[in-house]
């Protein structure tokens, strides 16, 4: 992911930026919740000022939307702090779709399983929710995000409604639902899907499957990662998604194997 | 016109980008030197299937390449730029060398730094001037020791690769052990980590 920054750059300092937080300025405070994930400021202080910016009411557009509450949402999750947890929950039933995607993605980053309930409630109407939303460029539930985060946090009662997922016409909600049920089952068989969405014919849709196979450590996919029609740094951080999980195993010959790849793509 | 005039108007008049390709890889097939001009612009072109032809392509004509791929670096298109450098660590030319460390140090884009890395760990030294051999390798290492250290875990990882061939050279390989030694002691990133204990692991067998 890459972080956009506002085109006015003031410089900030911790304190500056959570006094910004509870500025006048709409902006100042936008950038401020931005710059205090950017920068990973984990005092409490600051995490408790992004807990009150994620109930904000002051910055709302003419369509409803909150931005501040996006930009707390997405650095809580950079934080690393569990007492945001409960909040990130509530925002689930933000009524702005941007404010639960980050907030699903934040609760995957902290590793919150109280969430999975919570997470289970958006897809509800099941593959209804990949849906897309009149005129606006968004489904009506983020399932990409909170499929990952189910698998992610390990929800294994989750699998027949994750693979319903799998049948719906949208390529990123399948390959998100491939990524959790390989997760929660170790099946193969979800792992080769995303091999053999390497070769498909559009470039964007073939990163997403090198980082599902990243972030899920398939050890199978290592050379079919290397040959990947896809520039080179998507492939070496993929590579190193596979290292990542050996790595905890110390199996040398195999981190060998993915090393020399890797040492190719450099 | 000449055959191998037809070839290179072939390429730059191409397309489309399977066309180009074809192109690209027909006048590679004739090992002209008087192709590598034309090979250098495709590396521009943004089709990569033609660019790693073309690469392929300049790394086979070897030192012809290297002074052409040196003056007509792209300074405006990174992609290029990282074209260039793969081919230009391929042929380990040591006219490189400024190049590289330039590179490595103050380019922006990480796909440059890291060729450069990788480039700076395998130049064929016994192609300098004996006297500047020593000053060289000791440039390449003293690059080499100062991006380990960057914020970007890819330039640590492509800086480990470089300096772990550079150990070959037996001047150089008491000071890059040690070095490891004390990286791999601070090291925060679990893929670096497992690059630096490769790098120890293979050193210590030498």
């Amino acid at each position: 992911m890459v972080d956009s920054s506002p085109e006015t750059v003031t410089p900030l300092t911790e304190e500056s930026a959570i006094a910004s937080l509870q500025q006048e300025d709409l902006s100042l405070r936008y950038y401020a919740a931005w710059w205090l994930g950017k920068f990973r400021i984990r005092t409490k202080a600051a995490v408790d000022a992004l807990i009150v910016a994620l109930a904000d009411e002051d910055h709302r557009t003419e369509l409803g939307d909150y931005p501040l509450r996006r930009n707390a949402a997405r650095a809580l999750g950079k934080l690393e702090d569990k007492s945001a947890i409960d909040s990130l929950i509530q925002a689930l039933e933000c009524s702005d779709f941007y404010v639960r995607e980050a907030a699903a993605q934040s609760l995957e980053m902290l590793g919150a399983t109280t969430a999975i309930p919570a997470l289970k409630l958006l897809l509800n109407s099941g593959t209804e929710a990949t849906k897309q939303v009149t005129g606006r460029p968004h489904s009506l539930e983020p399932c990409e995000a909170v499929i990952e985060a189910l698998g992610s946090l390990g929800a294994t009662e989750t699998v027949p409604l994750i693979e319903s997922f799998l049948n719906q016409p949208v390529v990123k909600v399948q390959y998100a639902a491939l990524r959790a049920l390989y997760q929660l089952t170790q099946n193969d068989v979800y792992g080769q899907r995303l091999v053999d969405a390497l070769k498909g014919s559009d470039v964007k849709l073939r990163r997403v499957a090198l980082t599902d196979l990243g972030a899920i450590g398939y050890l199978p996919a290592a050379e079919a990662i290397a040959q990947c029609s896809v520039e080179s740094s998507f492939k070496l951080i993929a590579l190193k998604g596979l290292l990542e999980h050996l790595a905890l195993q110390a199996n040398l010959s195999d981190a060998i194997r993915v090393m020399s790849l890797m040492d190719s793509l450099l | 016109m000449t055959a191998l005039q037809e070839l290179i108007q072939s390429v730059e008049q191409a397309s489309e980008p399977a066309q180009l390709v074809a192109a690209v890889q027909a006048l590679v097939a004739v090992k002209d030197k008087q192709a590598i001009s034309t090979l250098i612009a495709v590396l521009g072109y943004n089709n990569p299937a033609a660019a790693i032809a073309a690469v392929a392509g300049l790394i086979e004509l070897g030192t012809d390449s290297v002074q052409p791929l040196m003056e007509q670096l792209d300074e405006y298109n990174y992609g290029a730029r990282a074209y260039s450098i793969r081919a230009l660590a391929a042929i380990c030319d040591p006219r490189a060398l400024e190049l590289f460390i330039n590179a490595a140090t103050t380019d922006f884009a990480p796909s440059v730094r890291r060729g450069s890395a990788i480039g700076l760990g395998r130049l064929q030294w016994d192609r300098l001037n004996p006297e500047q051999v020593y000053p060289a390798q000791q440039q390449a290492m003293a690059t080499l020791l100062s991006i380990s250290g960057d914020t970007d875990w890819s330039i640590r990882y492509a800086a480990t690769v470089g300096l772990q061939a550079l150990a070959k050279i037996p001047e150089l390989k008491a000071q890059i052990t040690s070095h490891f030694d004390g990286q791999s002691q601070t090291e925060s990133d679990v893929g670096v980590r497992s690059r630096l204990h490769w790098a120890q692991q293979v050193l210590s067998q030498v």
